[in-house]
């Protein structure tokens, strides 16, 4: 390798944070949006390079100012983070690809720099925690990419996203700072933040009162911020009234980060040494992530406003993430891990769909987007690709990861039987969803009075192809996501007998 | 032509034909040509490949591998191959019979209609190679949302709740229990290749056994067992070609089909006779039998008659696959042909009374055997053959099913199949007797010949000669459902 | 008597529950977000009071002092970074109530929520 690849894990998070200051003083929203976009593409190129050297055996540490791991600032990336750093400059790059010809009608020319400033913080603090080994610093990136995501959300020009916006700052705050008290807590105890040496001290104090504390706090809290069912409910507003491009941002990527941290810390930190920690995963995670499967499906059944219904469906899919990490076991942690990376795909295409649905249609309920596969075929073709995907039809890469899920389930005898009814149930309800939508758009008459529509622009057309594409082809060629998702299981799980 | 790029094309001849259509939209003659071009092509393919299959050989493709073990790939045996030249061999005659009947019935969005129809071809022929159960899945899923338009053509309020009813039970029935069946195969047996005498014989508890017998059998909506059976007469709102090859020869075809091929290749006929539902389901396949028929006799609307005909029918090869005796599974397999053939006649029957006479109740169909004589005799020479008589090949599959029922020790099954033999006299002579011999209803005279377009009357005509035909030259057709056993 | 000697951790869970009971109780947008800054202000003193040493100085180096007894520096430089975070969750917290009012002409939750449903 060459040697600036050394620096690829702080340039992941250098890159997009430093650009975002030089998009402000940009005038034009053209070149705002090129830059923003450019920044972005270059970061995902970099999660590509380090996803690729991962996958070679490759480790990277990185120190920053060269200080040594505990005292110093450490950065490192492995096959876990990797994928993450996939999803989170994926999803951005698409999103900002499509954001060209969406956002003008939500956001006024000379506030456009600003938002894309905003984004680009968010990239950053998003692609922050992954690469992060220290448990502070992993806060104040969440910090940022929350602070900058209510911006985001809040520069819409629908006036419900305010009190939206306001409650997920709440509850977002409130996840953070329990999060704060968890690791202090833990700092309290083992007098480090870096987080290999919080696992290796920690051995000492396992199973004293502050470490299961810290515990509690930390599960609460980044559950909060991961939408976890019952702690979803700042979810479906935000992501309904926010802008198009954020939702497609956002939903693919900002509560798995919530969930990369939660599983990060349940396995890698704390799970070597709470005894009984299973108990968290089986008598606590499990059922909530049921529940999320059939009540988020079940809501998400009778919305008719198009976002709100796949907000809902992302509340459900939290839980199929959730569900295969409590089975703790390889082929469950992996199947999880997996489901992050599709759901992303399959979430993140049927939001585009819908920025291109609502580039021409009046609003984004079912009854004004009657009729509008007749004139946009090719936007309804990409919908009905990712609602596959979502629901998990073979080739598709929904397929993938619940094949795997349902495998693991398998294996977990009786409980696991009922658990695959669950899932099953749980894909039926997807399926009835996204019929609703195809139904609407394929065969109903549109309303009368309705100028007839036309097709999405084709840079936004081909963003979202691209991305419907994305979830065939990692349907039938799955070793990328695969191999990414069974090493990050085998470091999490190392330490599990 | 090596046997592998045979099959390939055989899958992925019809979806290039449906590009062709498409393209050739403009102009109805191309288009057709283009259709029955690539329909002739298709059956030859499958007639290469059926060389190779007599001659013992097993070809088989990997397409694609998708995990380790879990590929999409081909492989022609000859349960699949007698479905295949089945499909294949049909669509050309529906082929011919739909330019008759499309165009004097003036159909909107015929370009549509022939593309998903090739699409749907592909998808049967998938179902027909496929060498493992994803990919069994796969293109039965491909089936099943490529006939969706074709249901749903004409546009009609009645037509869009059918295709609401089709689409819900058959996408619901396998993704609930079929794709769990195949995912908990996967999971006990570590495979899924089809594979001569089973891959859950050694490896699967009774009790999961039984499960997973449930789960596939009732997951296959296609066969239209009951209480999986309501999309059938409601899709019969499609244009006749539709329902004459679709709903009697490859969509319900390929689920009963499915159901044969996973009692024999997944569970191997051994193994399945000792799972505990296989009888239960036997006997459920009874009553649908029973039930259908029953029903059949009580409507008026020719083609929903036929729909319930068919759903009886489709359960004596459940049956036979469930009675899992080597004889019941080679009548079942025949079956298969036999009633294709069949039940495709009555079927362009049907269609050409309505296309000829605007007629779609039996009821005032009286006398009309004077205005269609062709199209009538065709009708009644495909009521024997499903009744089973001879000289019509219909009596060879019974013949056998009846036969596995002793095999079987099942005599109960044996009566039933004797009632429902009665009650399809009942139902279907009536209908070209009452033509020929009775006087017209509220003083309609027919004088002189009044038949469908030619096309489709020598469809017809072709497909009930081929019933007579078959009867005495049915040795290959038994040899093939022979080879299906463990040697 | 050694829970009265840990009375800083009581410090900490009284505030920090008078800060939540705020945000969740209190209708009004500004008083949520009085509560809020009271529940991470908490915590501040959580980690201030956990990084110091009974009879430590500053940590200041200085020339002539060996080995002094100081307070743990690193507590006290993370939360001026969790202070300036809380400073500005404030600050945007803040501003959208503002355009909160704007829109909507109330900062009263159930008014606005009155407000959505029409």
């Amino acid at each position: 390798m060459i040697e600036w690849s050394h620096h690829l894990p702080a340039l992941q998070v250098v890159v997009p944070m430093l650009s975002a200051p030089l998009v402000m003083l940009l005038r034009s929203r053209g070149l705002a949006w090129a830059a923003a976009t450019t920044a972005s593409l270059f970061s995902f190129a970099i999660a590509i390079a380090l996803s690729l050297g991962v996958l070679d055996g490759e480790t990277f540490n990185y120190r920053m100012g060269d200080w040594p791991a505990p005292y110093g600032i450490e950065l490192g990336v492995d096959a876990f983070s990797a994928l993450l750093l996939l999803l989170v400059t994926g999803a951005s790059t698409l999103a900002l690809l499509a954001a060209r010809h969406s956002l003008d009608a939500e956001i006024e020319a000379e506030r456009q720099p600003l938002f894309y400033t905003a984004w680009l913080l968010a990239l950053a603090g998003l692609a922050g925690i992954p690469v992060s080994a220290d448990a502070f610093n992993i806060f104040v990136f969440m910090e940022i990419a929350a602070l900058a995501s209510y911006v985001l959300i809040s520069g819409g020009p629908d006036r419900r996203a305010l009190p939206a916006v306001f409650k997920y700052l709440i509850m977002g705050t409130i996840g953070a700072t329990f999060y704060l008290i968890g690791i202090g807590l833990i700092y309290l105890m083992t007098g480090t933040l870096n987080l290999a040496d919080m696992e290796l001290r920690i051995h000492a104090v396992a199973d004293l009162k502050p470490i299961l504390v810290a515990a509690g706090f930390i599960t609460i809290g980044l559950a909060l911020k991961a939408a976890v069912f019952p702690l979803h409910v700042w979810l479906p507003s935000a992501y309904t009234y926010a802008p198009n491009v954020v939702t497609v941002f956002l939903a693919a990527c900002s509560t798995k980060v919530a969930i990369y941290l939660l599983l990060r810390f349940d396995f890698f930190v704390f799970q070597p040494n709470l005894v009984g920690h299973d108990v968290q995963f089986t008598y606590f995670l499990m059922p909530l992530a049921v529940l999320a499967i059939l009540i988020g499906s079940g809501v998400a059944l009778f919305e008719r406003n198009l976002k709100r219904m796949l907000a809902y469906s992302s509340v459900a899919q939290v839980g199929y993430i959730l569900l295969g990490a409590s089975f703790v076991s390889l082929a469950g942690v992996t199947a999880s891990v997996l489901h992050m990376f599709n759901h992303a795909l399959a979430k993140g295409a049927l939001f585009l769909a819908v920025t291109c649905l609502a580039t021409r249609c009046s609003g984004l309920r079912l009854d004004s987007i009657a009729g509008a596969a007749r004139h946009m075929p090719w936007t309804m073709g990409a919908f009905v690709v990712a609602g596959l995907s979502l629901i998990g039809i073979p080739g598709t890469a929904g397929f993938v990861s619940k094949w795997t899920l349902i495998s693991a389930a398998l294996a977990e005898g009786a409980t696991g039987g009922a658990l695959v009814a669950v899932i099953v149930l749980g894909s039926l309800m997807a399926l009835i969803y996204i019929w609703r939508v195809v139904e609407a758009a394929y065969f109903k008459a549109p309303e009368k009075g309705v100028a007839p529509l036309r097709e999405a622009p084709p840079m936004l057309l081909a963003v979202t192809w691209a991305a419907a594409l994305a979830n065939l082809y990692f349907g039938l060629v799955p070793s990328l996501p695969i191999s990414l998702s069974s090493a990050a299981a085998e470091i999490l799980l190392r330490h599990v007998p | 032509m090596s046997s592998e790029t045979l099959i390939l094309i055989a899958v992925f001849l019809p979806v290039s034909g449906a590009l062709l259509i498409r393209l050739a939209g403009r102009s109805p003659n191309l288009r057709e040509v283009v259709t029955l071009s690539v329909a002739v092509l298709l059956f030859a393919t499958v007639l290469l490949l059926l060389l190779g299959v007599q001659a013992g050989e097993r070809p088989g493709v990997v397409l694609h591998e998708i995990l380790p073990g879990l590929a999409i790939a081909f492989e022609v045996e000859p349960l699949g191959i007698i479905f295949g030249l089945v499909a294949s061999g049909l669509w050309i005659v529906t082929s011919i019979y739909s330019i008759g009947y499309m165009r004097s019935h003036h159909e909107k969005n015929q370009t549509r209609f022939y593309v998903c129809f090739a699409l749907a071809l592909s998808g049967a022929m998938g179902v027909a190679f496929a060498a493992n159960m994803l990919t069994l899945f796969l293109f039965y899923e491909i089936l099943t949302l490529s006939t969706y338009p074709l249901v749903t053509h004409a546009g009609t309020e009645e037509a869009k709740r059918a295709g609401r009813t089709y689409l819900g039970i058959l996408l619901f029935t396998s993704i609930a229990f079929l794709l769990t069946a195949t995912i908990w195969t996967w999971n006990v047996a570590g495979t899924l290749d089809f594979t001569v005498g089973g891959i859950l014989a050694d490896k699967a508890s009774p009790a999961v056994a039984a499960a997973l017998l449930l789960l596939f059998v009732f997951g296959t909506g296609k066969a239209a067992l009951m209480p999986f059976h309501r999309w059938l007469p409601g899709a019969m709102v499609a244009p006749a070609p539709v329902s004459a090859l679709l709903h009697a020869v490859a969509v319900v075809k390929a689920g009963v089909f499915s159901i044969l091929k996973i009692a024999v290749y997944i569970f191997g006929i051994d193994f399945l006779a000792g799972v505990s539902t296989a009888q239960v389901l036997a006997y459920v396949a009874g009553a649908t039998i029973l039930i259908g028929s029953f029903i059949a006799m009580r409507q008026d609307n020719l083609k929903r008659r036929l729909a319930y005909s068919t759903i009886s029918q489709l359960s004596y090869i459940v049956l036979g696959a469930m009675l899992a005796s080597p004889l019941a599974v080679i009548g079942a397999a025949m079956h298969i042909a036999t009633h294709a053939l069949g039940k495709i006649t009555l079927f362009f029957c049907a269609g050409a009374i309505d296309v000829a006479l605007h007629k779609k109740n039996i009821s005032d169909m009286r006398g009309i055997g004077r205005a269609m004589p062709f199209t009538m005799g065709a009708f009644f020479v495909a009521s024997l053959s499903i009744i089973g008589l001879p000289p019509l090949v219909g009596l060879w599959s019974k013949w056998y099913l009846a036969l596995g029922t002793l095999q079987a020790d099942e005599l109960a099954l044996l009566g039933v199949l004797m009632v429902s033999s009665l009650l399809n006299v009942a139902y279907l002579l009536p209908i070209p007797i009452r033509a020929f011999f009775s006087k017209p209803a509220n003083g309609e005279t027919f004088t002189g010949i009044k038949e469908a377009p030619w096309p489709s009357v020598a469809a017809l005509v072709f497909t009930a000669l081929g019933c007579i035909v078959l009867f005495f030259c049915a040795e290959p057709l038994y040899r093939l459902a022979h080879a299906i056993l463990p040697q | 008597m050694h829970l009265l000697g840990l009375y800083h951790y009581w410090v900490f869970a009284v505030l920090l529950m008078i800060g939540f009971y705020a945000v969740i109780a209190k209708p009004n947008l500004i008083k949520k977000l009085i509560g809020l800054s009271l529940f991470q202000s908490a915590v501040f003193l959580l980690y201030i009071t956990m990084g110091k040493v009974e009879g430590g100085t500053a940590p200041i180096l200085q020339a002539g002092a060996e080995n002094p007894l100081y307070s743990n520096p690193l507590p006290q430089v993370l939360i001026l970074t969790a202070i300036v975070v809380g400073i500005s969750t404030m600050a945007l917290g803040l501003g959208i109530v503002v355009r909160i009012k704007e829109e909507y002409g109330s900062i009263e939750e159930h008014d606005i929520q009155e407000i959505d449903r029409q």
